[in-house]
This record gives structure tokens, C-alpha cells and sequence, in this order.
């Protein structure tokens, strides 16, 4: 009966059971009930060979249509460079376990260690986790730890600016925990200052949270928000996408007390939702407070610089009831993906991918109202996305894209949110603004 | 693995000037960002060529041990072989460039792929229906409990916000309860290390108002099935709460006995452990959950998409290549191997619970404790002769926990292997005990000081740096 995954020959299995004391496979079980036991076959396919599952994979991924994505809206299609897929294959990385065993896992230990020293760099703060799921669940983590390090808190204020997804994430974890969340206004397509001010004065505030650039590209100017919290006692989150911080103003300059986002941008396929990986920053003195693994650095006996998981007493394995977070894991092999990225791209490639990410969104933005069909929806200083309103029939135009094989963006309300990356040609441009012109 | 360690960081690699990237020309052109937009200094990134990043995480690697590497018997982590096709069907670029936002008709393939292994996963537990959008394990269980918490909500049943958990639990379930709102109330174990029935009827005829569910695995942390698992279940739906299977530990059920059959209402799938996708130095894994006929419509938004999508692919794949000729062996191999295991180590180590046991068992350390080898020291010797260690101290209900599961991939060649070096070590804790209490010795490192990390914490190159000055 062996089998591929299998090992075990009739022998094996004779002398095994001997030494288990039981007669067949069946006696391993003698211990439940009949009455739940499975008698009937499972609903599935019958085995594959290698072949046999290519060929149904090739089949089902050839029902997928491939296009030219200027889409985003949180999620970037950025290029990986061809070494990182080869070097995460390794299965030194890919099948080991959370680095428990310190010993035989300093490579894990070691690339989140630079995982963490790469992000607290990008967003400019002190400290950085080992990662988390993704940008929408590092933000609900960010919410509830304000409200854990806070005093008897229990608001938070969300400006109407970030993205719709992570709202709903947000008060997905909000409605269960007891939080209350509460919608700083927008005014001109950016947070409305004065409201978040009249807000915080109510009282009960334990952090807010806004996003750089903000749902619809926008780059907002935070000058005063953080002492705006400060004053209140109010700690100041800002989430960003990854990529963009090679060279805007970090979290750090804008008095950011916790920095979080997706890393899906530095090199990671859009590979329809996941995995991806949220980064989660902060300041020195709340390390204590920060959920997640975080990797330190210590000696070990033989004198040598060694890494190892550190202030374990955080965690929900310890505090059990009592823990103000249940996460795990890290995601972990993706810290990885975005370290390689980062050492890869460096110090000036990250920043030249930015800037012809700027320039080519300012480009199709320019020729897109050449057109006289579309028109920016706020007057706003935007990075890499932006949002205009099309004079015509919306759904029309996004349907002449696919069958240009063209992503269009996302449709946000009537109007359209482009994004443009690095991967973007200036004849894939020209080729989109052709058709919006028709 | 290495025996010596690659110490290098890559920052202390990089050398000004230099590049491991190539982008097309910026034929874009004259959009410049504007300074009030910028950051005031670089972010100090490496700058290293191409070889040289290859290199340093190759390098690294060889400091890491893994399933390809040796046997691996991380109790309760379910680290079976993962195999090379799933990952190649992940990365398949008709899947690996798909925006999550594109139109339902431009992803007829992925979405099939999402219903195939939804139909998969409800006949192989006996649930109605699966959301895919929990990342990990410990998200499932939220996601689960919200469900749950969004059912009692839906019958405006408000004053339900206790949850019951066995005291063996892994502290996710607890942390999970927490994070939901709700309030833990631990359930006794019996000498055997199952629920003890007659606790649970107490807590259920004194807070049966208040509770929205009870949280098991099963079999239990201990590796035991829970025989008293109808009436369990009975006693919690009589008194209107909800039923939470953890699958942490689904392995060994394969073939044998569904969670839905149970009694099961809510649970969730750690994909990464019975479906084999890999663990990836923890993470990213997926926690599908799936609940009953009914219940689906109380799923929370707990993210944006479809999960994570390419460890989906992967399972789906492991799921097809096994068929439901060889799903069925699945559990009671992986079964096989655990008892054959404690079976001939039992003399030895102290085996608290006798009997027959799942696809894990857990001994409370070394049989002869006037050593003073702990567990701690013989999982460490372990590392010197090639095998990864069992998980250690957990479950919490013993002192010396030493927990094993080798799951149905390993042979008896690999088992015996195990066993005879596990009979050296507590040969070793009686001639030479120094030598295990000061391992390892063959391991890029040795044991490292946990304390100092803890106390005075550097957790970035930056603060490295700046200790240094």
C-alpha cells in the first residue's frame, strides 16, 4: 500500500502495530465512539499523479485573464527581481518552524533581525516587530494597542481618508473588542484638522489613525496632528504603503507614534489577496506594548553574536486571557521576501522605483485629462494613484479596458483610481489613454 | 546545516556605490517629487551587488534546519513533508499576478480554485461552508469566535460572552477569547488529561446563560481523543451556546472522524499543518473556517480579500495528488507512527498518561529524574545528533513536557533512528550529564542568554550601532 508521501511498507506496518499492541490501523482508533466515526468516502477527486495536477492547475489558471494592472488601492503591481523567488525557494527557509530552537534557526533569526532594522529605517521609527498578516490587519493591531497602552480609553478616531478595506477590518475588530471607532471628516479630499481637534477635546481618546497617502493618493500634510494627540494623551498612528516611504516624510518625521502598513509593495506578486505582510513600527518606549514576535540580539555561550526571539512575556502563549493580542506567528518567509527585495533594490533602487512610480501616475494623470474627459476629483498633491471622474459612461470605459486587456483601476463611487508602478511602460500608458480618449 | 555560523548582517556587507537592481530608463520624465513631500535623509538601506546579496541568504540558510533537513517532531506544529509540485502550482503566473480587486470575470480560475477547496474542505470535516479570509491559525480562532459572537448578537442574546475553555488549551484560545470581548472560563482536566464532564455540567448548570461557545481540540493538547465528545457537545447546545473545533490537530481525523460529526458547529483549518503547506519560518500559513448550514452568514470581515490565496493553491494541490484513496490513510499513519514511538520510548521517559494516542503524546521528561537532565537539556542534545527538537514545556499541565509528533510522512527507518538516539541521550543523563547539560555542541551556536536579550533589548542594526559607540 506505499504511496509517495507514504513510507511504510507491509512489514513496517506488521512490526509497528506489533509494538503498538493493536491488530490493524482501525484498532488505533478503538477509542471513539462508533457513532461518530467516518464510514463513507470523501467527497473528492480520485488521486493525481504530477502530471495529472499540472495539467488541472494549467487548466484552471487558463480561465484567468492576464492584464495590464493600473490597479491598486492598496495593493501594487511592483517587480520582483528574479533572485528573491530563487532564494526563498530554499527549504532551509521554506519548511522550518517559528525559530524557537535558536540554535539550529539563525538564519530565520537572523533575516528578521534585519527585517526589523530595514522597516524601523523605511518608517523612520525606533523599533519594528517580526511583521504581521498584512497591512489591514497590522492596522486593527495598531488600533487595539492604543487602547491597551492607553488609561481607561476606549476611542479611536479613523479619518474618513484611509482605505475603505481597512475601515471595514477595523470595525470588524472594533465591534468585538469593545473599541469605539469614530470617523475623523474629510474636507477637499484630506483630513478635516479641525474636526480631528474638536474630537480629541471630547475626551477618551486613545489613539488615531491616518494613512499616507491616503485612499485616494493623496499626499496629506500632518503638521500639528501629532501634537494635536499629544496634548490629549492620544497616541498617532499612521499607515502607509511600504514602497512610498523610500521617499516620503516617514511616520517618524510626522511624530507618528506607531507606523503600520502593507509590505506587499516591496517586490511581493499581487497573487490575488495574499500572502502579503503588514509591518508594525513604533517608539522605543512602547516596545513593551507592541504585539507580535520581535527578534533581539544577545551572545551566546561560546561568546558569539547570536539572535533570538525576545520579550516572549508579551505573548499570548504567556499571557493567555490576560493578552491584548492572539497573534502567533509572523509572516515570517514574506519578511524575508521583503528583505531580499530591500537589500537588493538598496539605498537608491527603492528610490528610483518611487520616482518613476511618481512620474508615470503624473504622466497618465497629464494625458488622461488632455483628453477633456476626465477631471481630478480634489485638487491634492498625489504620489503614485489618483482619482478623476469620468464624463462618460464609467462602466463602459472599464469594461473597453479589460477588453484591451487593461486593468483600469479601481472604481471608486463614478469615479476611477489609477495607479502606476515602476512596471508601467510609457507605451502601456499611451495605450490606456488611447482608449480613454475614444 | 552549517556547524560553524554565518554571523555576517547585510549592512555590514554594503559598500557605498554599489547596486544589486536594474530598472528600465525613466522615459516619463520631468516630474520631479516636490520637497515638501520628501523624507530629509535616505533610509540607510544596504548597497550590495547582485552575488553578494545571493550569497549572504544563502549562507544564512545553512544556519537554519528544516523538514527537508531531518526529522522535525514539533508536538502540536504538524510538520509533514511539503511537497515540491505545491509549490510550483502556487507560482504559476496565470495565479501570481492577479489584482484581488480585478472583476469576478477576469478570475473565473481562482475563484474556481476557492470553491473546489471550499467543497474539499466541508466533506473532509462535515461542515456546510468555509471563509478563506483568515490568514493563520490564531486568526481562524478569532474569526471563528466573532462568528460565533455575531450569531448570539444576530438573537439580540447579548449576555452571551463567555467562552470555555479546557485548561490543557494552547494560550491562543484564551488570547483569541480575549480579543473577541469575551471572558475565558477554564473547564478542568481529568487524570487522563480529557475534559472532566462533571466540571463542565457545573459551569454549565451555573453560567449556561452566558456561554456562547466551548473551545476544543480534538483530540486534545495531550494527543488523547475526547471519547465524551457527544455529550459534551450535547451539554453546551442544550444550553445554547456554540460548539468551536481548534484544528490544530485535524491530522490524525483524517478518515476516521469528522468535527462536524462531532458535534462541531464552528472551526477552523490550519492549512499549514494537515494540508501541508509550508510553515516558512512561521508564516504565512491560512485558517479557513467553516461552520454549519446557517452560520455563514455571520462571518466577519477580519481582511480585505480572499486569504492568503497561494497557500490556498497549495492545498488544493496536496488535497488532489492525495485523492480520497489516500486522504483516508492520512490520519491513521501519522496515528501509527506517534504510538510506535512512545511505545518504545516509554521505559525511559515518564509517560504520565498510558494508553493509546493520537498523532501526538506528550512525556513528562526523562523517567530518571535524579539526573537532573530536564527536558530543556535532552531537547537541546537532540539538535547535536541531527533532529529537530519535540516542542518543550507546553502542554502546561506537567513540569517536564516533552511533546512529539512525527507525523505520516516519516519512516520507520527515520523513527527508529529517533528513538535509539532519544534512548542514548537518557543513557548520556546518567554517564555524562554534563555533556547534555551543556548542549548543544555541534550547532552554529550555542545556548543563548535569553536574558540579556530580554533586559537590555536591541532589536534593530541602528541600535547595534549606537550600543557599540
Amino acid at each position: 500500500m506505499t504511496y509517495k508521501y507514504f513510507p511504510h511498507t507491509e512489514e513496517d506496518l506488521k512490526a509497528m502495530l506489533e509494538k503498538v499492541g493493536v491488530e490493524s490501523l482501525d484498532g488505533l482508533y478503538a477509542q471513539i465512539p462508533e457513532s461518530i466515526c467516518f464510514k463513507d468516502d470523501y467527497d473528492l477527486p480520485s488521486e493525481m499523479s504530477e502530471m495529472e495536477v499540472r495539467q488541472q492547475f494549467e487548466a484552471l489558471g487558463s480561465q484567468n485573464q492576464q492584464l495590464t494592472c493600473f490597479a491598486g488601492h492598496g495593493v501594487y503591481d511592483h517587480y520582483t527581481p528574479s533572485v528573491i523567488p530563487n532564494l526563498l525557494s530554499r527549504s532551509e527557509f521554506l519548511t522550518s518552524y517559528t525559530p524557537y530552537q535558536a540554535e539550529i534557526s539563525q538564519g530565520t533569526l537572523h533575516y528578521i533581525f534585519e527585517y526589523q532594522s530595514m522597516m524601523a529605517e523605511l518608517t523612520g521609527m525606533d523599533i519594528s516587530n517580526a511583521s504581521m498578516y498584512d497591512g489591514t490587519t497590522a492596522a486593527a493591531e495598531a488600533m487595539m494597542m492604543t487602547v491597551a497602552a492607553g488609561k481607561k480609553v476606549d476611542r479611536v478616531l479613523v479619518s474618513e481618508t484611509m482605505n475603505g478595506k481597512t475601515l471595514e477590518v477595523l470595525r470588524c475588530y472594533a465591534l468585538h473588542r469593545g473599541i469605539k471607532l469614530e470617523i475623523v471628516a474629510m474636507k477637499n479630499g484630506v483630513t478635516d484638522l479641525n474636526d480631528l481637534k474638536t474630537k480629541l477635546l471630547e475626551g477618551g481618546v486613545a489613539g488615531v489613525m491616518v494613512q499616507q497617502p491616503n485612499v485616494y493618493g493623496i499626499v496629506e500634510d500632518f503638521t500639528g496632528y501629532a501634537d494635536a494627540c499629544h496634548a490629549q494623551k492620544a497616541l498617532f498612528v499612521v499607515d502607509g504603503v511600504a514602497a512610498n516611504l523610500a521617499v516620503l516624510k516617514t511616520p517618524g518625521e510626522w511624530g507618528a507614534d506607531i507606523a503600520v502598513g502593507d509590505g506587499q509593495s516591496l517586490g511581493i506578486p499581487m497573487q490575488w489577496g495574499g500572502p502579503y505582510v503588514g509591518y508594525m513600527c513604533c517608539t522605543e518606549k512602547l516596545i513593551r506594548k507592541m504585539p507580535g514576535r520581535i527578534v533581539g540580539m544577545t551572545r551566546d555561550n561560546r561568546g558569539q553574536r547570536a539572535f533570538v526571539l525576545t520579550l516572549q512575556a508579551r505573548e499570548q502563549h504567556i499571557r493567555r486571557q490576560k493578552a491584548t493580542s492572539n497573534i502567533c506567528s509572523n509572516q515570517s518567509l514574506m519578511a524575508l521576501w521583503v528583505t531580499v527585495y530591500l537589500s537588493l533594490m538598496g539605498k537608491h533602487g527603492l528610490k528610483e522605483a518611487a520616482e518613476m512610480s511618481y512620474a508615470g501616475a503624473h504622466y497618465l494623470c497629464d494625458e488622461l485629462l488632455k483628453t477633456g474627459h476626465f477631471t481630478l476629483v480634489y485638487d491634492q498633491p498625489f504620489f503614485n494613484e489618483f482619482y478623476v471622474k469620468y464624463d462618460g459612461d464609467g462602466n463602459q470605459l472599464y469594461q473597453r479596458f479589460i477588453d484591451a486587456g487593461i486593468l483600469g483601476g479601481v472604481r471608486i463611487g463614478e469615479g476611477f483610481l489609477f495607479a502606476v508602478t515602476e512596471k508601467r511602460t510609457k507605451e502601456e500608458i499611451d495605450n490606456l489613454v488611447k482608449i480613454a480618449a475614444l | 546545516m552549517n556547524n560553524r555560523l554565518y554571523g555576517n548582517l547585510i549592512f555590514e556587507l554594503s559598500r557605498k556605490g554599489r547596486k544589486g537592481y536594474s530598472l528600465p530608463k525613466n522615459r516619463m520624465g520631468g516630474y520631479e517629487i516636490p520637497s515638501m513631500m520628501r523624507r530629509t535623509t535616505d533610509a540607510a538601506l544596504p548597497e550590495c551587488d547582485e552575488l553578494t546579496v545571493v550569497r549572504h541568504y544563502t549562507n544564512l540558510s545553512l544556519n537554519n534546519f528544516g523538514v527537508d533537513n531531518g526529522f522535525y517532531p514539533l508536538g502540536s506544529c504538524t510538520m509533514k513533508y511539503n511537497p515540491k509540485i505545491n509549490e510550483e502550482m502556487a507560482a504559476l503566473p496565470s495565479f501570481l499576478y492577479l489584482h484581488p480587486e480585478q472583476p469576478t470575470e477576469t478570475v473565473k480560475g481562482a475563484e474556481a480554485v476557492v470553491t473546489l477547496l471550499e467543497r474539499s474542505l466541508c466533506s473532509l470535516t462535515g461542515l456546510a461552508h468555509f471563509t478563506f479570509k483568515p490568514y493563520a491559525g490564531a486568526h481562524g480562532e478569532l474569526t471563528g469566535l466573532m462568528t460565533i459572537d455575531n450569531y448570539h448578537r444576530s438573537h439580540n442574546d447579548m449576555g452571551r460572552k463567555k467562552v470555555i475553555v479546557p485548561d490543557s488549551a494552547h494560550g491562543t484560545n484564551p488570547a483569541s477569547a480575549a480579543v473577541c470581548g469575551l471572558e475565558v472560563v477554564e473547564v478542568k482536566s481529568m487524570a487522563d488529561g480529557t475534559v472532566d464532564v462533571e466540571d463542565l455540567k457545573r459551569i454549565v448548570s451555573e453560567q449556561g446563560t452566558e456561554i456562547s461557545a466551548m473551545m476544543m481540540t480534538n483530540p486534545n493538547t495531550l494527543g488523547l481523543f475526547e471519547k465524551s465528545i457527544p455529550e459534551i457537545a450535547s451539554l453546551i447546545h442544550t444550553c445554547g451556546g456554540l460548539m468551536y473545533y481548534d484544528g490544530a490537530n485535524l491530522n490524525p481525523m483524517l478518515g476516521t472522524c469528522r468535527p462536524g460529526d462531532m458535534g462541531f458547529d464552528v472551526m477552523h483549518i490550519n492549512l499549514h499543518k494537515t494540508f501541508s503547506t509550508p510553515h516558512g519560518g512561521g508564516g504565512p500559513g491560512a485558517g479557513p473556517v467553516g461552520v454549519r448550514e446557517g452560520l455563514q452568514d455571520f462571518f466577519p470581515v477580519v481582511s480585505p480579500y480572499h486569504g492568503n490565496f497561494s497557500v490556498m493553491l497549495r492545498a488544493y494541490a496536496y488535497i488532489l495528488t492525495l485523492g480520497r484513496e489516500h486522504v483516508k490513510e492520512v490520519g491513521s499513519l501519522a496515528t501509527l507512527n506517534a504510538n510506535y514511538v512512545k511505545e518504545s520510548l516509554k521505559d525511559v521517559y515518564e509517560l504520565p498518561i498510558d494508553g493509546l494516542c493520537c498523532h501526538e503524546f506528550v512525556f513528562d521528561g526523562l523517567k530518571d529524574k535524579s539526573t537532573g537532565v530536564t527536558t530543556m537539556d535532552v531537547a537541546k542534545r537532540l539538535l547535536d545528533y541531527g533532529y529537530h527538537a519535540p516542542t518543550i514545556y507546553f502542554p502546561l499541565l506537567f513540569h517536564e513536557s516533552l511533546m512529539v509528533e512525527p507525523t505520516e510522512n516519516e519512516s520507520k527507518e527515520t523513527l527508529d533512528g529517533f528513538i535509539a538516539v532519544m534512548r542514548r541521550i537518557a543513557e548520556e543523563a546518567k554517564t555524562t550529564p554534563d555533556e547534555v547539560k551543556s548542549a548543544p555542541h555541534l550547532t552554529p551556536i550555542g545556548r543563548v542568554d535569553d536574558v540579556l536579550a530580554a533586559k537590555h533589548p536591541i532589536v534593530t542594526y541602528q541600535q547595534l550601532l549606537h550600543d557599540k559607540d
